[in-house]
């Protein structure tokens, strides 16, 4: 039923629920990829990739999360080969710093940032969907094709990591600029992407 | 099952109260959890480029 050709009036709501949640799709990619224009390039992946994939969408389902499947692995697949060196956008984070009102010791979202760069993608991308996207671990699970326990897991640890480098200041100068810490998100991803495949079917 | 990672670190977060051990739930977030929730609204928020409404006409009039 998911093959089905689609009539004239589904394909106008693929489209329009597709142009809504670019914004969110822009937020994830920039959080995953760290700078802003790279970040941009995913979604346009994205975007090619859901518009060539649309009738495996199933109507009245979250396209949120539908498109967030679709970039997540985008993403995997482009690091693996290479393609983000994971080089913070300081200019970005500058724009984006901005301190609420009454709180007297804010954190800086440029150093909030730089932190969440320092983790392992799939920690990253867990407390990303449920930190920042609001998703539940339920929705974060499926998104990730990982069990809910393993994302309960990740948000848990990337918490404990984020917690420790924002309370000590000890965030490192370059996220994954260094030849070391790359290698070793490297390796993680190969776990990551031969665990789980890369599609969602 | 998760809870033991938490009490590794229950160190004072940047802004205000201490961090607590176990902090799992919305209710005892960190600040920053917080900023990780604006740092993804910012973005969500900025005037989006015309490119990806372009993209997604030129897209639509291929069909």
């Amino acid at each position: 039923m998911a093959t089905e050709k689609r009539t004239a009036s589904e394909k106008a709501d693929f489209k329009r629920e597709l142009t809504d949640v670019v914004p969110h799709l822009r937020a994830f990619a920039r959080g995953l990829c760290g700078r802003a224009d790279m970040a941009d390039d995913l979604v346009q992946e994205t975007l090619l990739k859901a518009w060539a994939a649309q009738e495996r969408f199933q109507p009245g389902t979250s396209m949120r999360a539908w498109t967030f499947v679709i970039l997540r692995n985008a993403y995997l697949t482009d690091m693996r080969r290479n393609r983000f060196r994971g080089e913070y956008d300081e200019t970005v984070a500058e724009r984006v710093l901005t301190a609420p009102a009454g709180q007297e010791e804010p954190i800086h979202l440029s150093d909030m940032h730089r932190a969440l760069l320092t983790l392992p993608p799939e920690r990253r991308e867990a407390l990303l969907l449920v930190g920042a996207g609001g998703f539940s671990y339920e929705e974060a699970a499926t998104i990730c094709d990982c069990a809910v326990g393993t994302i309960k897991s990740r948000v848990g640890r990337a918490r404990a990591a984020l917690n420790t480098m924002l309370a000590d200041g000890s965030i490192p100068k370059r996220s994954i600029g260094d030849d070391a810490a790359h290698r070793a998100i490297l390796e993680e991803l190969d776990d990551v992407a031969s665990g789980q495949g890369a599609r969602r079917n | 099952m998760t809870s033991d990672k938490h009490t590794k670190a229950p160190r004072k977060t940047v802004g205000g109260e201490p961090a607590h051990p176990g902090a799992a739930d919305k209710s005892q977030d960190p600040d920053w959890a917080n900023g990780l929730r604006r740092l993804y609204d910012s973005v969500v928020e900025e005037p989006l480029p015309d490119s990806f409404q372009d993209l997604l006409d030129q897209l639509d009039s291929k069909a």
